[in-house]
């Protein structure tokens, strides 16, 4: 017999009440205004840079209450399999396709958005950001800018939807509230407010929770004497990210697992849970997918290694080869272009809605690997199995964004041990028979094997 | 591994095991943890176990069919399973042969029946109009799909476990649902009168039109042979155009019937899982205890019960070594749309004389904990618990420990099991208890 999966068109939703379609026809106005700004349509930026993002949180907000708030609290995949959007439909590829041309623009055809460039004034879309930039750093926007602020806007409207979805539970209050004060306020608000209070001085990167190896270009030259030319704030930002890389994330890891990090504090990771929740299911469980992974996300490690200690090695040395090679040309530039654009920007968010909503946390991120090797070896933390509770239903491993077959683990009584885990709880929330539970407790039995399942005693 | 056992008297004999559930499957691969014989694996449901708890989850629209496979498709060819869809129509014990549908025969040195349940109908008038079914295989999903398409009310008839979920299931649809339940309480074969109020509520509050002490009378047809109404035994009419009736399983045993092997309403099993020909053993819901073992029931129709018969058998058959089915403390889980339950142990519905238990209720509703002892040791005998998670280890060596209610009391806080940030009820429930306390100890 063939098993063709049960495929059946979105039943009977999609009707909007008139509120629904209130908030939709905001989000689409705060869009409209975008789009129209791209092609230069001239517009006011002072009135409608505000009406376009308060219209855009504000539908973003409404739309949430009405789909979440009518509903009793608890579990709310009801068609995610089925929807067009969130199973690799029509309107998913498209929203894909969307999102990727956007990353390929702001990385690569910056112009086309309306940078100015040699000292141009700025036009279209970026134009539109400038007054919200003059007002926080005293500068004109540049495309990181309208990227940065269409970011935090994303994680703070998408993170309240993901708040009221979750609203039974606390842990994923908890971390979605530390997911959108990270985002809102040290990885934007703050570092734009300090560019603006220290415009004399030269750029570094003032997100205190953005370190090497996720942000790579740290240890550049031009980064390292940007901070110590950056007086007092400057040494402190170097020291710190050394620190905070050798120090903090070991010992913050060994005690709570590195959800400490991927879950709660980054942004990357921020994305992933709030914008990214709707497609956390289309990540592969194949074991395929698991070996996969291995080898990329630690090939990535090494090669930021490499490209560091050659990128430190010539700041050292004043030199700009290592072993003949010019590390800029045959290290570095292959590095921004292939990881830091291409693989986590393009792929890591445009592929959403095909691969899954971790694609560069799993696959990728050099940090996670490095933190990853602690949370497998030397951590407190596990995913506890609850006995003999579980019915292999695979609700847990359906929900795993980074795609742990966590199914497997549960049904034969296993703790989850994984370095891939970043613990945002999902599989425990889902888990219909209250099997699994994140917790950081002794590392005796952390790692355990049950070959009879607990209840049964005829096996001696 | 599987190279260091293969000293093994069963490691040549060729075993089929019938049936790709939770009970066979567990049995095949816990047979090949141990042994090399050669096993196959036959089902005419799918061609690859699937978990059979996470169909209403297909139907909502949680996961794919794929999704709901515990192993990868190629696992099977690794642990050198061989697996056949196939539908027996009868097994000849004398020639220690299987023949399938098609006119195919297998051989076997060792059958395993692991045939699962069919849902029961009792003969009500109308029981076999269209739009009317039970749930329980995968075809009964693909029917269920079928038959709900433009349907704008229900009927589900029985109110146990499946009942509940085919009302969830339903309103995932925004099909409106009346649930008739015979009961006046729901669940009331296990669940005490508190513990059923709250489920009723919270069925209530999910817009389902639950009907207690109401039973079916008869489906009524339209002019098409497909369901247009059902009639209560109060003689209400009730317009519909499904109807799920799941009011509980019963052994898919139909091909067994008239063989050689023993059967009543199941197949009759010693407690080794032996039937009363020599090499045939079964498994699972099919299966029925001749000498019920350790006080259960002699059809235990449960996943996990599935799970741990497969895990016997199977031992028993990689080692040579019979194998008495000794299953621990009870214990069980569901969830009632929004609302987990957990029991460890006995918690009978109606206490007898000799028990007594303590009950605690938040006050919102929806989070209880029933704890039962017994009145002249305090000992605690089990416990019921509705919207906290708690830890099965420690549970079930508590009541290995035999420890008392004041113990249990004391420590809850160390088998809470619910996310980090959880709301705790410990101390409350530990207060309650001290101020019930004097009543507690005259069993009151």
């Amino acid at each position: 017999m063939k098993n063709e999966s049960i495929s059946i068109s979105n039943p009977d939703k999609g009707k909007l009440n008139s509120t629904e379609k209130f908030s939709v026809a905001l989000i689409a106005i705060g869009l409209l205004i975008l789009v129209l700004s791209s092609f230069n349509v001239k517009l006011n930026n002072n009135v409608y840079l505000p009406i376009s993002l308060s219209s855009l949180l504000v539908g973003m907000v409404i739309f949430a209450r009405q789909k979440y708030l009518n509903d009793l609290p608890g579990i709310k995949n009801n068609g995610v399999w089925f929807s067009s959007l969130s199973s690799r439909g029509i309107i998913g590829w498209t929203v894909g396709i969307i999102l990727t041309s956007f990353y390929v623009i702001i990385y690569w055809f910056p112009s086309l958005l309306g940078l100015g460039e040699n000292g141009n004034a700025n036009t279209g879309l970026v134009a539109l950001f400038d007054p919200l930039s003059l007002a926080l750093n005293g500068k004109v926007a540049s495309q990181w800018f309208v990227y940065g602020t269409l970011y935090t806007l994303c994680i703070t409207g998408l993170g309240y939807k993901f708040i009221l979805k979750y609203r039974h539970n606390r842990y994923q209050i908890i971390r979605t509230i530390v997911v959108i004060i990270s985002q809102f306020f040290l990885a934007y608000l703050i570092p734009e407010i300090m560019e603006g209070l220290n415009s004399d001085q030269a750029y570094f990167a003032k997100d205190v929770k953005n370190m090497w190896p996720l942000n790579y270009y740290f240890f550049d030259s031009w980064h390292i004497d940007n901070m110590k030319n950056g007086g007092t704030m400057g040494m402190i930002y170097l020291v710190w990210g050394i620190v905070l890389f050798l120090f903090v994330t070991p010992i913050i890891t060994y005690f709570v697992g590195k959800r400490w990090y991927c879950s709660f504090v980054c942004g990357c990771g921020g994305l992933a849970e709030t914008a990214g929740d709707s497609f956390r299911h289309l990540s592969s469980k194949k074991v395929s997918a698991w070996k996969f992974e291995r080898y990329s996300i630690h090939a990535i490690l090494v090669f930021v290694f490499i490209m560091t200690g050659a990128v430190l090695y010539n700041y050292f040395t004043n030199t700009s080869t290592i072993f003949g090679l010019d590390t800029y040309t045959w290290l570095r530039q292959p590095y921004g272009f292939l990881i830091g654009a291409a693989f986590s920007g393009v792929i890591g968010v445009g592929f959403y809605p095909m691969l899954g909503s971790r694609v560069w946390c799993r696959f990728g991120c050099p940090l996670a690997a490095y933190m990853g090797i602690f949370q497998r070896f030397k951590s407190k933390f596990r995913i506890t199995t609850n006995g003999g509770q579980c019915i292999s239903c695979g609700n847990c491993s359906n929900s795993c964004e980074m795609g742990i077959d966590v199914r497997a683990y549960a049904q034969k009584g296993e703790n989850i041990v994984r370095a891939s885990c970043v613990g945002c709880g999902i599989c425990s929330a889902v888990c219909p028979r209250g099997v699994l539970k994140l917790e950081n407790a002794d590392e005796e039995n952390r790692i355990n094997s049950n070959p009879i399942s607990i209840g049964n005693n005829s096996i001696k | 591994m599987i190279h260091q056992l293969t000293k093994n008297c069963n490691n040549s004999k060729s075993i089929v095991i019938i049936g790709n559930g939770v009970a066979g499957i567990t049995c095949a691969r816990n047979i090949r943890k141990g042994c090399n014989a050669p096993i196959t694996v036959i089902s005419a449901e799918t061609d690859h176990h699937f978990s059979r708890t996470a169909l209403m989850y297909i139907y909502m629209g949680h996961m794919r069919y794929e999704d709901t496979k515990p192993y990868e498709d190629s696992f099977w060819k690794k642990s050198r399973i061989n697996l056949l869809n196939r539908f027996v129509t009868h097994i000849d014990s004398a020639k220690k042969q299987i023949s399938f549908s098609n006119g195919e025969n297998l051989n076997y040195e060792i059958l395993v029946l692991a045939l699962g349940s069919k849902p029961n109908k009792f003969g009500w008038p109308g029981q076999d109009l269209k739009g009317v079914q039970g749930l329980y295989s995968y075809q009964d999903l693909q029917l269920i799909v079928e038959n709900t398409k433009q349907v704008k009310h229900a009927v589900v008839v029985g109110g146990g476990l499946i009942g509940v979920e085919m009302a969830e299931m339903l309103k995932s649809r925004n099909i409106s649902v009346t649930f008739l339940v015979r009961e006046k309480n729901f669940w009331n074969i296990v669940l005490p009168a508190e513990e059923a109020k709250i489920i009723e509520n919270h069925i209530h509050e999910h817009d389902v039109d639950l009907r207690l002490d109401t039973e079916l009378k008869e489906i009524i047809s339209d002019e098409k042979g497909r369901v247009k109404a059902i009639v209560t035994s109060k003689g209400d009419v009730i317009n519909c155009e499904f109807v799920g009736l799941t009011v509980g399983v019963s052994p898919n045993i139909d091909f067994v019937k008239g063989s050689e092997i023993n059967t009543d309403r199941g197949i009759l099993v010693d407690e080794y899982f032996e039937t009363n020909i020599k090499d045939i053993y079964a498994i699972g819901d099919c299966a029925q205890f001749i000498n019920p073992i350790n006080g259960r029931r002699p059809i235990e129709q449960v996943w996990y019960t599935g799970r741990m018969h497969g895990e016997t058998l199977a031992h028993a058959i990689a080692t040579c070594e019979k194998t008495v089915y000794n299953p621990g403390h009870w214990f069980n889980s569901a969830k009632f749309f929004d609302i987990e339950y957990q029991t460890y142990g006995d918690v009978p519905s109606k206490l007898p004389e000799n028990l007594s238990s303590f009950y605690w209720e938040h006050a919102r509703g929806q989070i209880c904990l029933r704890i039962v002892f017994e009145k002249s040791s305090q000992k605690f005998v089990g416990l019921n618990v509705f919207g906290i998670r708690m830890r099965h280890v420690i549970l079930d060596k508590w009541l290995t420990e035999g420890r008392t209610i004041e113990y249990v009391i004391e420590n809850l806080s160390s088998a809470n099991f619910d996310p980090e940030f959880f709301e705790k009820h410990e101390k409350e429930i530990r207060n309650t208890f001290n101020r019930n306390q004097f009543n507690i100890t005259k069993g009151i």
